[in-house]
């Protein structure tokens, strides 16, 4: 067991552990914080379903910000598809034997990484040359891209520009699972890969990337326009009424 | 107030985007209410040496009662998607008036007291301490925000910066910071019943004066009832209704579709308000007690319907809120909501817009019109922003943009539309929204009226339009005094109503 393995292996560990732990506590605080007001920004759903739909169409193809700015709305589709395929593509270092349609989505994967980049880049760009978003810019949201396109960077290079033993980085993976620690290959890409995604991790439930969970408890965004057909009573409020 | 009042040049249709202004409206801020405004809504009169510590507490109170506050506040990954969609920031290219930037104001301080990473590494991620220049700063710039809701629109997590304004006045209220136009109104309808502070007395005068006016001009007996119990119909309308011009034509239109479909309506002194400035100062108990003197009215006089006239942010109050503040609407299971809803028609929508009754009635064929009495009229119409994007009429979402605009093509033959991206969700604010409507934040105003004066002109040029139709009490007024501003005539400006009124046939004439 080398001193790598050692660290890398408790580096995940704690990173897992604070990126669900304070994720979960972020979600249980937005679902315990009561919403009074209806205020879905009209013309909203009228169902549920419908409700779920927008969400859906949020999430999927970021609907509004298609609306509101096409070069920002292409750079940031790129990214997400570009993010999502590619930790899709990275299961298969957690399964044995890899799932099928894991295995069936993998070439499709490699150019992901490729998109992923290209967006970030486009994103950064945009941050720097766009005097509105320049102004309103802060420090940590330019280091977030960078921090995203470094580790978009380093995976690439890993495939593309040197060997990685992936049988051995899988064989870590798998480790890490099962609680069974298995060396991790040498390498300083993989090093830093491995480092720079601990530390997505561990800024995530403390910075702007709550957004991902944020989306699904907007309520200009999941509330349904039913007002008039349903009485909408938080629980403070309600206490108001007990004094009439 | 601001010394000089200027309207920017209109833009080349449709506009491109402008350079910054950093500070260009740094000076503008509306006057402080005095401490009787403030204790009369039982807020502090004025700052305490312990106000940041207050405004702290009541910053987290908030976050623990909003969750929109709370999510909005993490959320914001400054994409810049709304910085140039706030028409505030169309014409004054100030940037602390894009959306993300306004929101950022309170942000850093939440950022700072609030967060991890902001107690840790504040420079980095843009947090500040809540000091006195910032919360002036607040205070100037959470006033130049009309609470429209553009923003929110376009946001890809929905952030409504009108969320994050109400929770800043409502902190400033808390620690005696509060808004003079705002706090006052609020008030005069604890006191006297209406915003405008129009005593019942003068309100039956004002009345009878109009029926006289109407039985002269078209000979018919149409009433306008005040405090008759037992009458179907409670109509709330903004006070402005009662006196102001063009605002008052539009009742002339409301009385005449009574009249004309036989149904039994009145007035009301102690409702005599369809405003509700609590939503502008963001407070739930503010709301909520100028709600329920809608409940107490209806049940004291016995109505089995409520309907709300031309008022932007009075029909998002009564539409979105009025069932969870004061029981008016369907569907309450407790005692409080049923004590209503009982009494109420079923077979309505509660509350009714005066728009969604007047189209019933249209397809109905319970009216009739002469649209060729409006044709020295090119008509066009200004989706006010509440309306647009926080309300409803009808059954199907989008209602709140058809039903409007299919009763002025049922009483006008000639009607041109504005330019897409202007209109319905998109609408611009006409500048004079979420209580800055007051004379010392007019430059303001008149700047904030830009992309709605752009969007006038271009059907203006097209389509010769020389009447701009609005559903609005405060868009009346704001237009009424920005227009000349941009060389346009301050009549142009009226209500659907006034066109229903220009057009209805009465029967007995």
């Amino acid at each position: 067991m080398t001193a790598a393995t050692f660290i890398y292996a408790l580096l995940l560990y704690a990173a897992a552990a604070v990126l669900a732990g304070g994720l979960a506590h972020r979600i249980y605080v937005y679902a315990r914080t009561p919403a009074p007001l209806k205020i879905p920004t009209t013309p909203a759903p009228t169902t549920k379903g419908g409700v779920a739909l927008r969400l859906l169409r949020e999430v999927v193809l970021f609907e509004s910000l298609f609306k509101s700015s096409l070069w920002t709305w292409a750079c940031g589709w790129l990214f997400h598809a570009g993010l999502a395929l590619v930790l899709v593509r990275h299961l298969r270092y957690f399964t044995e034997p890899v799932w099928g349609w894991v295995a069936w989505l993998q070439p499709f994967g490699a150019y992901a990484g490729f998109a992923m980049a290209a967006g970030l880049a486009g994103l950064g760009v945009r941050r720097m040359a766009v005097a509105r978003v320049r102004y309103i810019s802060t420090p940590s949201d330019h280091l977030m891209l960078a921090l995203l396109l470094a580790i978009a960077v380093s995976g690439l290079a890993m495939k593309y520009v040197t060997h990685t033993d992936v049988v051995a980085v899988k064989a870590f993976c798998l480790g890490l699972l099962y609680l069974d620690w298995q060396p991790l290959p040498s390498g300083v890409l993989l090093y830093a890969h491995l480092a720079l995604v601990a530390l997505l991790m561990l800024v995530f439930p403390f910075s702007k990337l709550l957004h991902a969970p944020g989306v699904f408890f907007s309520p200009t965004r999941n509330q349904a326009d039913d007002p008039r057909e349903a009485r909408h009573l938080s629980a403070w409020a309600a206490r108001l009424e007990a004094h009439e | 107030m601001a010394a000089e009042v200027t309207a920017p040049p209109l833009r080349e249709y449709p506009g491109a985007p402008q350079a910054l202004a950093p500070g260009a409206m740094a000076a503008s801020k509306p006057y402080v209410a005095t401490d009787k405004m403030q204790q009369a809504l039982g807020f502090p009169g004025e700052l305490a040496d312990d106000w940041q510590e207050k405004a702290l507490g009541k910053m987290g109170e908030l976050l623990g009662k909003y969750r929109s506050l709370k999510v909005y506040l993490d959320s914001c990954v400054h994409c810049g998607a709304c910085a140039d969609k706030c028409h505030y920031f169309i014409g004054t290219q100030d940037p602390l008036n894009m959306p993300v930037a306004r929101q950022d104001l309170m942000r850093s301080v939440y950022r700072r007291h609030f967060t991890l990473p902001g107690k840790l590494f504040p420079k980095l991620v843009g947090a500040r301490e809540l000091t006195k220049d910032v919360l002036d700063q607040w205070y100037t710039y959470y006033n130049q925000c009309s609470e429209c809701r553009r923003c929110s629109v376009f946001c890809p997590y929905g952030i409504d910066t009108a969320e994050i304004t109400m929770a800043a006045k409502e902190i400033m209220d808390s620690v005696g910071y509060g808004q003079k136009y705002s706090n006052e109104i609020i008030g005069k309808v604890h006191r006297i019943g209406n915003n405008l502070g129009l005593p019942g007395p003068a309100l039956a005068d004002t009345l009878a004066g109009l029926e006289e006016d109407v039985k002269e001009e078209t000979g018919a007996d149409v009433r306008f009832p005040l405090d008759e119990k037992g009458a179907e119909v409670l109509l709330v309308t903004p006070s402005a209704d009662f006196f102001a011009e063009p605002h008052v034509d539009s009742l002339i239109g409301y009385a005449k579709v009574f009249h004309a479909a036989g149904i039994r309506w009145t007035l009301s002194t102690h409702a005599s308000e369809a405003g509700n400035f609590g939503l502008f100062i963001g407070s739930y108990e503010q709301l909520r007690k100028l709600a329920l003197r809608i409940r107490e009215a209806a049940l004291d006089l016995g109505v089995r319907r409520i309907v709300v006239g031309e008022c932007g942010h009075a029909w998002r109050v009564a539409y979105s809120m009025w069932n969870t503040l004061a029981g008016i609407g369907a569907g309450g299971t407790d005692p409080f909501a049923k004590a209503l809803q009982g009494r109420l028609d079923a077979r309505y929508k509660q509350p009714m817009h005066i728009c969604e009754l007047t189209w019933d009635l249209i397809e109905r064929g319970a009216l009739t019109f002469d649209r060729a009495a409006n044709d020295h009229r090119v008509v066009t119409f200004h989706d006010s922003c509440n309306v647009a994007r926080a309300s409803r009429m009808g059954d199907a979402p989008g209602g709140q943009f058809e039903i409007p605009r299919a009763i002025i093509r049922a009483v006008a033959n000639r009607y041109v539309e504005m330019p897409k991206g202007t209109t319905r969700e998109a609408t611009f604010c006409c500048g004079g929204g979420g209580g800055l409507l007051t004379d010392e934040l007019l430059d303001l105003r008149v700047k904030g009226a830009l992309p709605r004066m752009e969007a006038l002109q271009e059907v203006v040029d097209r389509g010769g339009v020389n009447f701009m139709a609005t559903i609005c009490a405060i868009c009346k007024a704001q237009f009424t005094k920005v227009l000349p501003y941009y060389g346009f005539k301050m009549g142009m400006v009226g209500g659907v109503h006034q066109l229903v009124s220009t057009a209805i046939r009465l029967g007995s004439k």
